[in-house]
């Protein structure tokens, strides 16, 4: 090996997917001077790019495109930004200094200041605990799209669906387009996740059968699946299939923060970040999927925007204001809550959460035991929670509280 | 004994060694580089299928084996035999020690005995560790710790690499290899054994039986087997990398007498592992894991090892252990029928692999003959795995990373199917290259992976016209 290449640039992005992109755009638009977006896939576009069915594009670009054209678009529209593909960063130290795996060989970069912008994945069976052998053919959501619509692969020909969050649709939708004839989509809940109708549609349009109060407790077969036991009401039935698609049960791809110094959040499992989108390391921002689990893309590339504004306020300010963070927690039914601390004295802070459980009731922002903003909500685990408060009344406060009762 | 011929030797093998596993390839190693021309034989359609596919990958001292046992003794020899040669075959130790814990003060008073079998067992710089000591070692750990047995040479290594390097030794020296190939029966003749397989007969003067999960299977080919093989199964959780930097050393429990218990260690490739179970049953390819059981051992890791709680589970697994009513190995000749014994190898296998083939070379000079060896060994070092050594993506000029999670390149995934062995089963390909084996287990490469394997490793997709 020859000395490891060390470079300088004022903002690294991690990450060529929608947040990235976005980011990269905006910053190039506020004029900021080389920005370089680093990317591990051989091209950009994030994973937008083998998903094959129409929706993607509404809010960001105005219309509506099927998955990799919105990829494209997203390329199109950050022309000018430096992207490295083929380059896969493997730390993240204190300060901004990133070590990357180049096509070239090992790499230093100097960053002023990163944003982290690596996005989601599905939970894999292991992660999900599901027990059995471990035959060919367990896959997910995004293994399947990528193998259909990138490799004109088809991995089975019978799958069972483990989920029925939108995504578990668009495992339907990539089935339907490979001739793939699901034999049952299979929900652990009460009901189907995503938004009526999409029962209606699995059931009617494709004929596939939805199982709902359910779960997978076994995956059987040797070389390949050859059946799953499923578990319903105290009764255990075999569905014979030879292949089962884990679909939803969205991660962060929070692994470089998680193996390095930066705090990762244990109830959004993404690194935590104030509202000005800083990580635990003032070097280090944060936006999009790997914040917390799944937003759709055009919410997605909004943080992008506001993260890339903040970044390129820090690049030329002399930065932060003296007050402490003031660290905003959870309560009640929230499963979880960001921004995690807030650093502003002044204006609206948008915080937003998830419920653990269905629940109608209040949600409400407590300093110091105080109310400081309410609302009235039906929360789902699958819908975002979003409360404005006024950061005004934060001046010498100690904790936040987001309470959903 | 005659040199290594073509394959087309009408002569007998010396040596036909049946069960591709740890053993089996130490075993085939050992006499390939002995100067024997010698066979191994496995059902799979590659090495490591069956027992040997999943275990903790410890290498152990030895400490706490019953002194005087056949077992003491491999594994004693196997660890300095692994010790001496990895360097030469490019394999990995990762020096990390043990502590055998105590939580209990009935398992503090366990301690001194277990101290006392490591010295005599000839391991002896295990010493005890009182409670402040242990935690400046492992900070980690839970509170009530109380006290410890410190065993500083235990280790981590690497579990597959290692008896792939000690294959290709033996195919180095002339050895043969035959994969898919099922033993099913076995006839005498003058010299020694016709054994009848699926793929052909092959004719050696003296059989190994290391055949693992189905030794007692292929000792009846010999005589009634003298033992019965129960297959115990250990399921394990591995953790993300992240985790590794929990615990810097084995955590051991104080073993009972059915089983050395839970241990929580972190394994060559960087993550973390908590297990195993030791399940008894029939079934001996059924290497299954099951959710209650998982639970049980993530919530004793987080018992031990309370920061584990923050930290997501990679992978899951199971391996299952050649368990015999016998606590001992049970290895010996068979003088008159030309064959020799390995069977009830089971949990420390990997590490006593080594000593056992240095064994079984003893008893076939000892009943059978020596060979003439070689004026100089091949060493055919294979590539590393382990996260602390420099790793093939590292290089200046490396190929396109294909798994992201274990930074496996396309370079190592297509080295796989070349050379004297190539692999022949995603499984296989996993083992060799980590691809798919890590936190996404395969969300973002298993088309990469398809594209590259499917059809070398049977049909695994179709194209879509």
């Amino acid at each position: 090996m020859t000395d490891k290449a060390i470079i300088d640039r004022p903002v690294v992005i991690i990450g060529a997917g929608p947040a990235g992109l976005t980011a990269a755009r905006r910053l190039r638009d506020l004029g900021t001077q080389g920005v370089l977006v680093v990317e591990r896939n051989p091209e950009a576009g994030g994973l937008p790019r083998f998903c094959g069915h129409p929706g993607w594009g509404l809010l960001d670009f105005g219309r509506v495109w099927r998955g990799p054209v919105y990829a494209r678009k997203l390329v199109a529209a950050a022309s000018g930004v430096e992207i490295l593909t083929d380059a896969t960063v493997t730390a993240l130290h204190p300060g901004g200094r990133i070590e990357v795996s180049s096509r070239s060989g090992p790499m230093t970069v100097h960053a002023h200041a990163a944003l982290i912008a690596t996005g989601i994945r599905e939970a894999p069976r292991s992660a999900r605990l599901v027990g059995g052998s471990r035959p060919w053919g367990v896959t997910t959501t995004g293994a399947f799209q990528e193998m259909v619509y990138a490799g004109s692969l088809r991995p089975f020909r019978r799958p069972v669906i483990v989920g029925s969050e939108l995504v578990s649709f668009s495992a339907l939708l990539t089935a339907r387009h490979a001739g793939i004839r699901p034999v049952a989509m299979i929900e652990e809940g009460p009901r189907i996740v995503a938004y009526r109708p999409g029962d209606w549609i699995a059931r009617w349009a494709f004929g596939v059968p939805v199982m709902t109060n359910a779960h997978v407790v076994e995956i059987c077969g040797t070389d390949r699946v050859e059946a799953v036991l499923v578990e319903r009401a105290g009764h255990r039935e075999r569905i014979a299939c030879d292949g089962v698609i884990f679909t939803g049960q969205f991660t962060p791809e929070a692994t470089l923060a998680r193996l390095g110094h930066l705090h990762v959040d244990p109830r959004t499992g993404g690194p935590s970040i104030d509202d000005r989108w800083r990580c635990s390391d003032p070097a280090y921002f944060a936006a999009g999927n790997v914040l917390r689990p799944v937003e759709h893309s055009g919410f997605v590339a909004a943080e992008a925007r506001r993260a890339a504004d903040s970044i390129a306020t820090a690049l030329t300010s002399q930065d932060a204001s003296g007050d402490a963070a003031v660290a905003v927690m959870p309560g009640g039914a929230a499963r979880y809550v960001y921004p995690q601390r807030i650093v502003s004295r002044e204006a609206r802070v948008m915080l937003y959460g998830r419920a653990d459980r269905e629940h109608r009731g209040h949600l409400r922002v407590a300093v110091d035991g105080r109310i400081i903003a309410e609302r009235r909500v039906h929360a789902r685990p699958e819908r975002r929670l979003a409360i404005a408060i006024d950061a005004g009344g934060l001046r010498g406060a100690a904790a936040l509280s987001f309470i959903l009762d | 004994m005659t040199p290594a011929g073509p394959r087309s030797d009408p002569r007998p093998l010396d040596v036909a060694v049946i069960g591709a596993g740890v053993v089996g390839c130490a075993v085939f190693r050992e006499f390939a580089i002995a100067g024997a021309r010698c066979a191994l034989i496995e059902r799979d359609a590659d090495l490591l299928a069956g027992a040997s596919k999943g275990n903790s990958a410890i290498l152990h001292t030895g400490f706490d084996a019953t002194p005087g046992t056949l077992e003491a003794r491999c594994v004693g020899d196997g660890y300095r035999r692994y010790r001496e040669i990895h360097a030469k075959l490019n394999l990995p130790v990762l020096d990390t020690g043990a502590v055998v814990v105590a939580w209990t003060a009935q398992e503090e008073a366990a301690l001194p005995a277990i101290v006392a079998r490591a010295h005599e067992n000839g391991v002896r710089d295990v010493r005890l560790m009182g409670a402040a000591e242990l935690r400046v070692r492992e900070p980690r750990l839970a509170a009530d710790a109380r006290a410890a047995v410190l065993v500083p040479g235990e280790a981590i290594i690497d579990p597959w690499s290692a008896p792939l390097a000690y294959a290709l030794q033996g195919l180095a020296h002339g050895g043969t290899v035959h994969r898919n190939t099922l033993v099913k029966g076995g006839t005498r003749t003058p010299e020694g054994w016709k054994l009848a397989t699926d793929a052909g007969v092959i004719h050696a003067r003296v059989v190994v039986n290391c055949a693992g999960n189905f030794g007692d299977h292929v000792e009846a080919i010999a005589r009634p087997s003298p033992f019965r093989i129960r297959p115990r199964k250990g399921q394990f959780v591995v953790f993300d990398k992240s985790a590794s930097a929990i615990a810097s050393s084995i955590v051991l429990p104080v073993p009972t007498e059915r089983t050395k218990g839970v241990v929580v260690c972190r394994t060559i490739f960087g993550n973390l592992i908590v297990g195993p179970t030791a399940e008894d049953q029939d079934d001996r390819t059924a290497a299954t894991v099951d959710q209650a059981a998982l639970r049980a051992l993530i919530d004793t890791g987080t018992r031990i090892l309370p920061a584990l709680a923050d930290h997501p589970v990679t992978a899951t697994y199971a391996g299952l252990r050649p368990a015999t009513e016998h606590k001992d190995y049970q290895i010996e000749a068979l003088p008159s029928a030309n064959w020799i014994t390995v069977a009830g190898i089971r949990s420390t296998g990997l590490t006593g692999s080594l000593g056992i083939a240095a064994h079984v070379r003893d008893l076939h000079e000892e009943h059978f003959g020596r060979f003439d060896p070689p004026a100089t060994i091949i060493w055919t070092p294979v590539d590393n795995l382990a996260e602390h050594r420099p790793r093939g993506h590292m290089a200046c000029d490396r190929s396109r990373i294909v798994c992201h999670c274990e930074l496996v390149t396309e370079r190592e995934i297509a080295a796989a199917f070349e050379g004297p062995l190539p692999v022949a089963s995603l499984g296989g390909l996993k083992r060799r290259t980590r691809c798919m084996m890590g936190r996404c287990q395969g969300f973002y490469c298993t088309r990469r992976v398809m594209e590259i394997a499917s059809g070398r490793c049977g049909d695994l997709v179709e194209h879509i016209a």
